[in-house]
């Protein structure tokens, strides 16, 4: 495919990959992860300023923000509070609207506290923000996060960093037949398959970080996802043959002794 | 000797000049204005502002910029405060 664009509120992106920067081995290696991947959004989290040593490199010294789309998340954050917090720092930080809205329920499996995420949705969207929200596969909860105005939805696979990969297809397949904005698997995928997995079931992006970042080998593995994502895409938009029960022959009878 | 307050940054405590601005301590701090956000006594404050805002006594800043980051990480924002950066 040529030029198959992705476009979210008006924004234009290339890939259909997004990738997480957190938990590599240093910035090095997430430049190379990340080149490796092909992604032009990365997310970001908010942290306080090391003060004591100024050492410290800083990851916009390697992630040009003319080069890729930075989407800071509220990563962490337990309540509405929070993550309205962090929103606005981020937005102070940064240079654009954009937030990767976390609003977590519970700490062993980082599931979204849903009615947190949507008042925090709601609240966000006036103030002008443009904000995508990391959801359970509830088609219902993507549903309310578009009439509060988010321009995506952001449904998990599976538990963050777990590498279960897609745990329900049917709900995902819903969201993606119900919900009129794109829909970006996040969280939850293990390897390429699961990538392709998600984009076959029409999925409009996939955003990942452990799957990459925890592989052996990161930057093969960022490279396998690019791969896993573009094949995925091409089937879906390509059309896959119905499932039959049994075989259809392939070859012509005609002609046949 | 010119005269010093006491503030707290990312929740250390530290001495400032009295008459110093946000901008004054950031520069002290060999901290970039452009890649970071400040938080004055829960107010975020606008990037523009930083040299007209005087310290005082007492205040308590935020310092944040942006890190690697998820997926949403095992890190969590504890009471009212902020995780450190690593």
């Amino acid at each position: 495919m040529q030029n198959d664009p992705l476009i979210i509120a008006g924004r234009e992106f290339q890939s259909r990959l997004w990738v997480g920067t957190g938990k590599y081995k240093d910035f090095a290696e997430t430049k190379k992860a990340i080149e490796a991947s092909g992604a032009d959004v990365v997310t970001v989290a908010v942290r306080r300023v090391n003060i004591t040593d100024r050492s410290k490199e800083n990851l916009l010294d390697y992630l040009d923000p003319k080069k890729y789309t930075i989407l800071p998340n509220t990563a962490g954050c337990y309540n509405v509070e929070d993550a309205l917090r962090y929103a606005r720092l981020a937005r102070a930080a940064g240079v654009s609207d954009l937030i990767k809205l976390e609003v977590l329920g519970d700490e062993r499996t980082l599931f979204p506290d849903t009615a947190g995420l949507i008042e925090a949705a709601r609240i966000l969207v006036k103030e002008g923000f443009i904000v995508f929200p990391y959801t359970n596969d509830d088609p219902i909860v993507a549903q309310k996060l578009v009439d509060v105005g988010c321009p995506a939805v952001m449904p998990l696979a599976a538990p963050i960093g777990s590498g279960l990969g897609i745990r329900n297809p049917y709900n995902l397949k819903i969201i993606m037949e119900m919900i009129k904005v794109p829909i970006i698997v996040d969280a939850g995928v293990g390897t390429a398959s699961d990538a392709a997995f998600a984009m076959e079931l029409g999925a409009n992006a996939v955003l990942m970080n452990t799957a990459i970042a925890g592989a052996k080998d990161p930057i093969a593995m960022a490279e396998a996802m690019k791969y896993g994502v573009y094949a995925g895409r091409l089937a879906y938009t390509a059309g896959r043959i119905p499932r039959k029960l049994y075989a259809t022959a392939s070859s012509p009878i005609e002609g046949m002794l | 000797m010119a005269a010093t307050i006491q503030i707290q940054v990312n929740g250390e405590t530290r001495d400032c000049r009295a008459d110093a601005t946000v901008g004054d301590l950031l520069r002290d701090l060999a901290i970039k204005a452009e890649r970071v956000a400040v938080e004055l006594n829960l107010e975020i404050l606008d990037r523009k502002d930083f040299n007209g805002r005087s310290l005082h006594e007492g205040d308590r800043l935020e310092i944040l910029s942006f890190i690697g980051g998820g997926a949403p990480t095992e890190t969590q924002v504890t009471e009212r405060g902020f995780v450190n950066a690593e």
